[in-house]
């Protein structure tokens, strides 16, 4: 047990104590150490006045100032509707095709549709809209499953495709090989001819043709060009989402085939906003 | 004084084999950090396979740095010097001490691999299940009895302050642990919490911010009073300092936790304590760092000479940093800025490199030439090199994380003139990719400095000497 000791170099004493070698000095608190850690809590407790702070039985301390953090934030999100209420309520009170008329009007929504676009829509359809080969439609050009007109767009943002909603698109195409309808060597006629049709040659007369006459012209198209009101996408170009144009991407796709899906924006959106999203789309590149 | 030290045979074995693990996991857990790290610039390193994908292997990495890493060093560091400073011997010894030590690091190794699976609780920083929780507790039970007892058994009039703080740790991690972890099984590898909602988040939060406050904090303070003084051969510079920030620190700190949910669905009255709190806590804190950096006043020519003092020294500086920036974004109005961005990620790993790991390596190059018998290390030039890496690595990392977590938050909130949101989501992620690259580049150098201490490390358990000249030097300034 050490007694006490002064320190040379600060001039302080020891307490006394030594553990293992190690003595304390007996400096009092800095001084400037004590103030700032009271005015803390003197700021701590004048905060506590102001603002909501402590629970009680029923309820807790309110503070003077009456603040909420959810009054703040409606607070907040009103100011920023009254901020743009000039152009929204314009937006508002026309619809789509009116938007797209109006020079102005047009360059508001295209503005809104970008922010909301790159929020909700970039995720899978990739910034300005060039889509995932394989996964999600490109929408900037003028391929379109689901119609490229300015209503088409907006119809399907709002109820999207194959989803829970009861306005949703939806469509199945048949599993035919799966299913049994088509025995293998069809599918590989099938998929043969859909390659020629696809490359603007359909091979007439061969055995592919009557297959895709029976089983695939109702949805497809005769020549191949598609049926926007049931999904069905065009065969008769090179744009192609799951299959790669290749004869067994094609012949996989119908035997057991793949189906996109999107949700109902409406469930999500806002009516506003909807329309400046299908204006923005439809100007991406392709609309019709 | 030195005849009673001799007289008392200390359980060193047991202290050895923890601070062999402590340099193990540590660099395990930071090559974790780094690759996930690398992960984040380079998505495709995620190899498209579920068990290397980040979010199972981001847990590996924390649980790593913090339990298998801090609390090897802890482990090690507080059974030292609670021998020491108690003049007696580990409370039911080697035996005692290798239950401990074998279980907890087989526990690691089983956590780890139930995150690899998939299996977690969901809880950040405590996503063993339930059976894995109640593992724990009976290992930490083991390590309260140790340590207490040797308390207990003291040779010495009084409790020495590392071991308050040791103390502090471990009953206060016990009530967080078992607090957090009250859950009800539904199979071997499921369980819920029986919180929900927001109280389940207020719950986490009490239980994540003790966990820094009392794992990372107090008890790597306890490591810093022990070994700055007798590094420094300098008094401790002020008892009553430590007496009244003790105290406070423990007062606190507890209350500090709904700060991480501010602007949630936590009420408002709940939000305002924990932010009060948390400013209150700044003095409270800095009293460490004042009396880590006094305790130098009389010896601040060893920064110059010896490197295993510049890491204290600088860990006490970052502790010191560390724990401004922590109340300051406490406060509402800054962290409305600051919450959910990676400012948060460079707050946290300031204090985790630049104060834990950085007190850890000096206590490490401290332990392992006193437990082997070895005059000093074999080389301190190596301990120069390590501390220049690391410091590098972590200045650029937190720099990085600076820029990119108040850029991002910046840009989430920015209006262009038409009152529309400025960026997307995505845009305010391209725009951070140069930071993440630059972040983990200085993760790179952190974990290279650790590579560089293992090898110094080892050769010093072999024996070896580099720079006898330079050692010599150092040991004769003693």
């Amino acid at each position: 047990m050490a007694t006490v000791e002064k320190d040379s170099v600060s001039g302080q004493n020891t307490t006394g104590h030594e553990w293992d070698g190690i003595k304390e000095l007996n400096t009092p608190l800095p001084k400037w150490w004590v103030y700032v850690f009271w005015a803390t809590v003197v700021w701590a407790v004048g905060y506590w006045f102001m603002y909501p702070a402590w629970p009680l039985l029923n309820g807790y301390t309110q503070g003077s100032l009456g603040y909420s953090s959810r009054g703040e934030l409606s607070n907040e999100l009103e100011a920023q509707k009254k901020a743009r209420s000039a152009w929204l309520s314009k937006i508002e009170a026309s619809d789509a095709s009116a938007i797209e008329k109006d020079k102005d009007l047009l360059r508001y929504a295209m503005a809104g549709g970008k922010i909301a676009f790159n929020e909700n829509c970039a995720p899978c359809h990739g910034s300005g809209g060039v889509g995932v080969a394989g996964a999600y439609p490109t929408l900037a050009d003028d391929e379109w499953l689901w119609g490229g007109t300015l209503a088409d767009i907006e119809q399907t943002i709002k109820y999207g495709v194959r989803n829970t909603n009861k306005d949703t698109r939806t469509s199945e195409m048949p599993k035919f090989g799966v299913d049994g309808t088509l025995k293998p060597e069809q599918i590989a006629a099938v998929s043969d001819y859909v390659v020629s049709l696809a490359s603007k040659a359909p091979a007439k007369g061969s055995a592919g043709e009557t297959v895709y006459a029976e089983n695939c012209a109702v949805c497809h198209g005769e020549d191949g060009s598609g049926q926007a009101a049931l999904g069905a996408p065009a065969l008769n170009n090179q744009i192609w989402l799951f299959v790669k144009g290749s004869k067994d991407g094609i012949a996989a796709q119908v035997n057991n085939p793949k189906h996109g899906a999107m949700p109902a924006w409406a469930e999500r959106l806002d009516a506003s906003t909807i329309k400046m999203l299908a204006v923005y789309v439809h100007n991406l590149g392709g609309g019709k | 004084m030195s005849i009673n030290t001799e007289a008392t045979p200390y359980c060193e074995d047991v202290i050895k084999k923890f601070t062999l693990a402590a340099v193990f996991w540590g660099v395990v857990g930071f090559l974790a950090g780094d690759f996930i790290a690398w992960q984040l610039a380079f998505p495709v390193l995620n190899l498209d396979l579920e068990w290397t994908s980040f979010g199972r292997l981001r847990p590996v990495h924390t649980s790593a740095v913090i339990f298998a890493f801090g609390g090897n060093v802890l482990f090690s560091t507080s059974l030292y010097i609670v021998q020491r400073t108690s003049r007696a011997s580990l409370f039911g010894g080697n035996g005692l001490g290798n239950f401990i030590f074998f279980n907890f690091q087989a526990l690691i190794v089983v956590a780890a691999l139930t995150y690899v699976l998939g299996f977690s609780q969901g809880q950040e920083y405590a996503e063993p299940e339930w059976w894995i929780d109640l593992w724990l507790t009976v290992i930490w039970v083991a390590y309260l009895i140790a340590f207490a007892g040797t308390i207990m058994k003291r040779k010495e009039p009084h409790i020495y302050v590392a071991n308050w703080f040791f103390f502090a740790m471990i009953l206060t991690i016990a009530m967080l642990h078992l607090g957090n972890n009250i859950a009800v099984p539904v199979s071997f590898m499921k369980s819920y919490n029986v919180f929900g909602g927001v109280q389940n988040a207020m719950t986490q939060w009490w239980y994540g911010h003790n966990a820094v406050g009392f794992f990372l904090t107090a008890g790597f303070l306890g490591i810093m009073y022990y070994f700055v003084p007798k590094r420094a051969e300098r008094p401790v510079y002020s008892y009553r300092l430590s007496i009244v920030h003790f105290w406070a620190l423990i007062f606190l700190y507890i209350w500090a936790g709904p700060h991480h949910l501010h602007y949630t669905a936590l009420p408002d009255w709940a939000q305002t304590l924990g932010m009060t709190f948390s400013v209150m806590l700044w003095m409270p804190s800095w009293g460490g760092m004042i009396n880590g950096l006094m305790t130098l006043s009389g010896a601040w020519d060893k920064l110059r000479t010896d490197p295993v003092m510049r890491f204290l020294v600088s860990s006490v500086a970052f502790y010191g940093m560390s724990t401004f920036e922590g109340p300051m974004m406490s406060i509402k109005a800054v962290n409305s800025l600051s919450h959910y961005t990676d400012w948060g990620i460079g707050h946290v790993h300031s204090g985790a490199l630049g104060w834990v790991a950085f007190v850890s390596f000096g206590a490490l190059y401290f332990l392992v030439p006193k437990l082997w018998g070895r005059k000093e290390l074999y080389s301190l030039k190596l301990v120069g090199v390590h501390f220049w890496i690391a410091t590098i690595g972590i200045v650029l990392y937190i720099t990085a994380m600076w820029i990119s977590g108040i850029m991002q938050g910046l840009m989430w909130r920015a209006y262009d003139n038409l009152g529309f949101l400025q960026y997307s989501f995505i845009e305010t992620v391209e725009a951070m990719r140069p930071y993440y690259i630059i972040r983990a580049i200085g993760g790179l150098l952190f974990v290279a400095g650790s590579l560089v201490m293992v090898y110094n490390i080892i050769k010093t358990i072999k024996g070896d000497v580099a720079d006898e000249a330079y050692a010599s030097a150092a040991s004769g300034a003693r």
